[in-house]
């Protein structure tokens, strides 16, 4: 006669190594990897911080995202401990993991012990079917899209480099997207600016880019800037936001730029584009070098020509928009390793990556210094930029 | 001889090439040995006093040769300089 399900339960928790909450909460974060293996909705109730999700139902397709490396110790829980060592001993007997084990108790028995439960934030139906490709991938999942719809992103610019990141970064659901950009709409923009249209010439960038996102995606909320970045407006229009994407057009912004978010501690994805080339790298005040580490003056006026006078090939805007975008994507949801202290360059016509490391300046007259020992009344004043790099030319 | 390769504003000095070769030693040389053979090239790279101008970054394969030996760093017949101003387009 076959065994009853019963049975099979208690056999299988025989042969599996179960562990009591309390050694789970003392051990929490060395090392150990929680997987909670309980449905959606139960993980979206409640789950314990720090774990991560894969459904039972999943476990097999799944558990390589969540855990790639077969000897981690790896913790299983569910709702009572019996859904968890069925998993343990999926794990260990077909998956191959070598240090498995099941909570004795489910979250229940935790939550009992009184010890912590987060609740993620919840997805509503339409978000779930709009990100469901995000939800696949164990790297982003609810709580990666939940970081990027509680993100605030600030474009510079809503141009070659800005209109491709910011239709995917919309897409992507970032929750709020600051635009900065006084110009207007011009025929010659619409070869590579492709989140303008040919019936809105005329019409301001930001009012243009905001029509656009609210069509691809009404859950963006567009926070409008039609004015030109200066010393005067830095600080007030960059403060909250938690990334900042660089696609402006001239030297003395970018160094305002950067001397400001190194002071207020902001990432910068920065890109530069110039014919058929194009420069990226992530600036990450005091986790790696600033832009004055890279480039410490700007260069004269003749090697410092812009995209308008010496054109730009359509495309390559959004090959490095869409690489800002990705890296945007990364910082906000943590995954993967940001271009932090590496300088990319992409030539198009040879279609050819190259990779350059950008050391931190240990003399870097901005972010060698602690943004606590920069005093009020230094912050928000700065050199003339504009004198500083007329004169440099 | 290593091989340079030629940002976009400085093409126009050595005759449109995005990448030439030159004779040297050491990073200095090289450029210097480049710059005979392209006068323009000169005041791009180099200060009144010789030195690499601070506008120009020059990479020995990946890394920045201030970091290294600056003008003084050995380079091999295999090297690859890339020479990068900064860049600022991006309308």
């Amino acid at each position: 006669m076959s065994p009853s399900g019963a049975e099979v339960i208690r056999q299988i928790k025989q042969q599996v190594e179960e562990v009591d909450p309390a050694e789970v909460s003392e051990h929490q974060g060395n090392g150990v990897v929680l997987v909670d293996v309980r449905e959606g909705e139960e993980w979206d109730r409640g789950h314990i911080p720090g774990a991560v999700h894969v459904p039972r139902g999943y476990l097999e397709s799944r558990i390589d995202g969540a855990v790639p490396d077969r000897d981690a110790r790896v913790i299983l829980y569910c709702a009572s401990g019996q859904r968890s060592a069925l998993a343990a001993h999926t794990l260990k007997e077909l998956l191959g993991f070598s240090d498995v084990a099941s909570m004795t108790g489910g979250i229940t028995l935790w939550k009992d012990r009184g010890y912590e439960v987060e609740v993620p934030k919840v997805l509503t139906p339409e978000q779930k079917e709009r990100y469901g490709r995000h939800l696949l991938l164990p790297e982003i999942g609810t709580e990666g899209q939940a970081r990027l719809l509680d993100a605030k992103v600030l474009l510079l610019g809503a141009g070659g480099l800005g209109a491709p990141t910011a239709l995917y970064l919309a897409a992507a659901g970032v929750g709020t997207l600051g635009i900065v950009d006084d110009d207007e709409v011009d025929l010659s923009n619409l070869q590579r600016q492709v989140i303008h249209t040919t019936d809105r010439i005329g019409m301001p960038k930001v009012d243009s880019a905001e029509a656009t996102i609210k069509a691809l995606n009404p859950d963006v909320d567009v926070v409008k800037h039609p004015v030109r970045l200066d010393a005067s407006n830095i600080m007030e229009i960059i403060d909250g936001y938690d990334v900042i994407v660089d696609g402006v057009d001239n030297f003395p912004t970018r160094y305002l730029l950067n001397d400001a978010t190194v002071r207020l501690d902001i990432p910068v994805v920065s890109a530069s584009i110039l014919g058929f080339d194009g420069q990226l790298s992530v600036f990450k005040p005091h986790d790696g070098p600033c832009y004055r580490c890279l480039y410490p003056v700007p260069p004269p006026a003749e090697l410092a020509p812009s995209c308008g006078a010496n054109g730009v090939l359509g495309v390559l805007p959004g090959t490095m928009g869409l690489l800002q975008a990705t890296e945007v994507v990364k910082l906000v949801t943590g995954i993967g390793e940001p271009l932090i202290g590496r300088l990319l360059l992409y030539e198009a016509l040879g279609a050819t990556f190259t990779e350059l490391k950008v050391r931190r300046d240990p003399e870097c007259p901005i972010c060698s210094r602690e943004p606590s020992e920069i005093s009020d009344a230094e912050m928000g004043v700065f050199p003339d930029y504009e004198a500083f790099c007329a004169a440099a030319g | 001889m290593p091989l340079i390769k030629i940002p976009v504003v400085l093409r126009q000095s050595v005759g449109g090439e995005k990448e030439v070769r030159a004779e040297g030693g050491d990073v200095g040389t090289v450029l210097r040995a480049l710059a005979d053979r392209h006068p323009d090239l000169s005041s791009q790279l180099f200060g009144p006093d010789g030195s690499l101008n601070r506008y120009v970054n020059v990479y020995l394969n990946d890394e920045d040769v201030r970091v290294l030996d600056g003008l003084d760093t050995t380079v091999r017949e295999s090297d690859v300089l890339n020479v990068l101003p900064a860049m600022a387009g991006g309308v």
